[in-house]
């Protein structure tokens, strides 16, 4: 109950007004078509350099839960989801604004979200010191495989194609490597001046998820807004809150369900969502009514979508491994205040961690009374043109990069790697394993380096990162997990007709 | 095979196996060779992966990724162009601020739908531009004191 300890420094006033900022602002976020939660989160650190790392945390963490949430007001309202992970609301929800009940479509969303995400937070509560305690007995080739594992395992199940998703993960693992190595003191693989000093993850980030999506936005050309907007109609809380309760089976299906798929690195939201609603369909005796505006297709998958923000984060508070692209991004904030997460950082900085967490927790009941509120607001927002909204993520793309170390050689990595990345992304590979290769890749290279001295000094590298319970578990889900994904493309499961990539890509756009 | 764009996939996955292939070559020649221990195990996946994608590519049995359509070309060409002016020159030789107005308000021309050849499109494209200008400098020049290569102007 350590947690409790720290709450009143989510309430000081300066902690408190970030948490509102940073929630009030990632509902307008989350609800702009494009704007996914990773990206939002990326362009939001260059504003936490002036804040102390819990201020930093607080605002960061807050635009993380609620970009997610916020994502199903344009879901619901204009048919076009704010994030992957809101693709499952707009079966139900946009079908009930259809029918005059946007509003009540709004409140269930954020009432089942908030249900969804403090229960996902609380198990990031009790879950997290477990696994830290058990973190302390993970040596340097456990934390070498770890790293792998991270890459392997979002590399096999966040891409179309699991060649093409580990050979991203590898060139974010090269990527890792350019620059001066400190522990031999060489230069490796620097092609030009601006990576002399390695590839900085800040204006990496930027670049990998903000430059792709200006580019989309060009890419759609001088369309005009053509989505109807639905209104927003009265309708009573008291209601909703009783239809939320009432739905008992839906809410539970995507709590349970968005809590285990976060926990799982790799997998996210847009995965959490569906899932959720496809389980609770199956199993609602009103399954027929589902994809009719049906109000527990709302609830299910917005209460996973949620319930999945908590428990992505306990491998990389535990571990320092991120179990999610948002949850790399985040590492990137946590590193930029030299914050290490990892087994020893409830006590190295138990007030960071605990308010951070704490601060996630009252999040979810701010977003929820300020989404009910400002959902016309952000429909209004999720309007406006791709032209202003590419001239302004691009504006605020470069000024990030640059405020990191007040670097144009940073400028150019971001815009080089983002620009890079979209014409990679044409052709199946994937910015999310690259970007965990991209960090992860230090932590393996510096454990296996360590390791190999001790194996070096005591037994042989073979037997040193091969041998021992941990180090074969380890190995067992790598080879595992892509095995799975292997079975899974071969068994067709995959999106492998044009058709169905063309639909994958639009959505994830 | 498929129908996805052989020719773009060919040169795609051809590019990114010669990056392979140079980082393996480095990576195997380069010293000293303790510094280079790690990349080696990266570059032999990374250009076995590559290779295996480039020669699926050939063979046009390519399942993943839609390519570039010609109207999404035409359609990114100004706007990546313009940007890239705007990241690799415009930004240092212009002053921060000044670079990233032109460049808005070049790209809202380019990509807003709205008729050209009204004054009312192009009053509204100015006053959006100049909200921008302002709600930028407020921001990083005021508020969050970020230091850019030069001020608003030069």
């Amino acid at each position: 109950m350590e947690f409790l300890l720290y709450f009143g420094d989510v309430f000081t006033p300066f902690n408190f007004m970030l948490l509102l900022i940073g929630t009030v602002g990632g509902l307008i976020l989350g609800a702009t078509p494009g704007l996914s939660p990773t990206m939002a989160v990326a362009l939001l650190i260059p504003f936490t350099f002036q804040l102390e790392p819990t201020q930093g945390l607080i605002l960061l963490g807050a635009a993380y839960t609620s970009t997610v949430a916020g994502g199903a007001v344009s879901a619901i309202l204009l048919k076009i989801p704010g994030a992957p992970a809101n693709i499952a609301t707009t079966l139900d929800g946009h079908t009930m604004a259809q029918k005059g009940k946007g509003a009540q479509a709004l409140q269930l969303s954020f009432l089942a979200s908030a249900v969804g995400g403090i229960f996902g937070v609380l198990l990031l509560i009790f879950l997290t010191p477990l696994l830290a305690k058990w973190a302390l007995a993970f040596g340097p080739s456990h934390l070498f495989w770890l790293a792998i594992l991270g890459v392997t395992i979002i590399g096999s199940l966040d891409s179309s194609s699991v060649v093409k998703g580990l050979l991203s993960g590898c060139i974010g693992l090269w990527l890792a490597t350019i620059g001066f190595d400190d522990i031999m003191g060489a230069q490796r693989f620097i092609f030009h001046s601006s990576v002399s000093g390695g590839i900085n993850i800040i204006p990496a980030l930027i670049g990998l998820f903000a430059i792709p999506q200006v580019i989309t936005m060009f890419a759609k050309g001088r369309t005009p807004f053509d989505a109807e907007v639905l209104s927003v109609e009265r309708h009573p809380i008291s209601k909703a809150f009783k239809e939320v309760f009432s739905r008992v089976r839906a809410l539970t299906i995507g709590t349970i369900t968005g809590s285990i798929i976060g926990l799982i690195p790799g997998v996210g939201g847009q995965i959490a969502g569906l899932v959720a609603y496809d389980q609770s369909r199956k199993m609602s005796p009103e399954r027929d009514k589902f994809g009719t505006g049906h109000s527990e297709g709302v609830i299910a998958a917005e209460s996973a979508n949620n319930a999945m923000v908590g428990p992505s984060l306990v491998p990389l508070l535990t571990l320092s491994i991120p179990g999610s692209p948002t949850a790399a991004v985040l590492l990137g904030g946590l590193l930029i205040h030299g914050i290490f997460p990892g087994s020893d950082l409830f006590d190295n900085h138990p007030d960071v961690a605990w308010t951070f967490i704490n601060s996630m927790l009252i999040g979810q009941i701010l977003m929820c009374v300020f989404g009910l509120y400002i959902a016309g607001l952000a429909a209004r927002v999720a309007q406006v043109p791709n032209a202003v909204m590419a001239a302004v993520v691009l504006g605020l793309a470069v000024f990030g990069s640059y405020s990191v170390q007040n670097s144009m050689g940073d400028v150019y990595i971001m815009a080089a790697l983002g620009t890079g990345m979209y014409f990679l992304e044409r052709f199946g590979l994937s910015a999310a394993p690259l970007v965990l290769g991209l960090i992860l890749g230090p932590i393996a290279e510096a454990n296996f380096v360590q390791g190999s001295m001790i194996a070096n000094a005591t037994s042989s590298i073979g037997s040193y990162f091969f041998t021992g319970t941990l180090n074969l578990l380890l190995i067992a889900i790598v080879v595992a997990s892509v095995g799975y994904s292997i079975w899974m493309e071969l068994r067709s499961r995959r999106y492998i007709t044009k058709d169905d990539a063309v639909a994958k890509e639009e959505a994830l756009s | 095979m498929t129908d996805l764009p052989r020719n773009q996939h060919i040169l795609a996955s051809g590019i990114v196996a010669a990056v392979g292939v140079w980082v393996a070559y480095v990576s195997y020649t380069a010293e000293p060779a303790a510094a280079f221990l790690f990349p080696r195990i990266i570059s032999t996946v990374f250009v076995l992966l590559a290779l295996w994608t480039f020669g699926k590519a050939l063979l046009g049995r390519t399942t993943v990724g839609n390519g570039l359509t010609a109207e999404a070309m035409k359609n990114i060409a100004p706007g990546l162009i313009v940007a890239l002016i705007f990241v690799f020159w415009a930004a240092e030789a212009l002053g921060f601020y000044t670079a990233s107005t032109i460049t808005f308000f070049i790209l809202l021309s380019l990509y807003d739908p709205a008729p050209h050849g009204k004054v009312k499109t192009w009053v509204k494209r100015l006053i959006i531009t100049a909200g921008y200008l302002a709600v930028m400098y407020g921001l990083f020049g005021m508020l969050l004191n970020v230091f850019t290569p030069r001020e608003i102007f030069f």
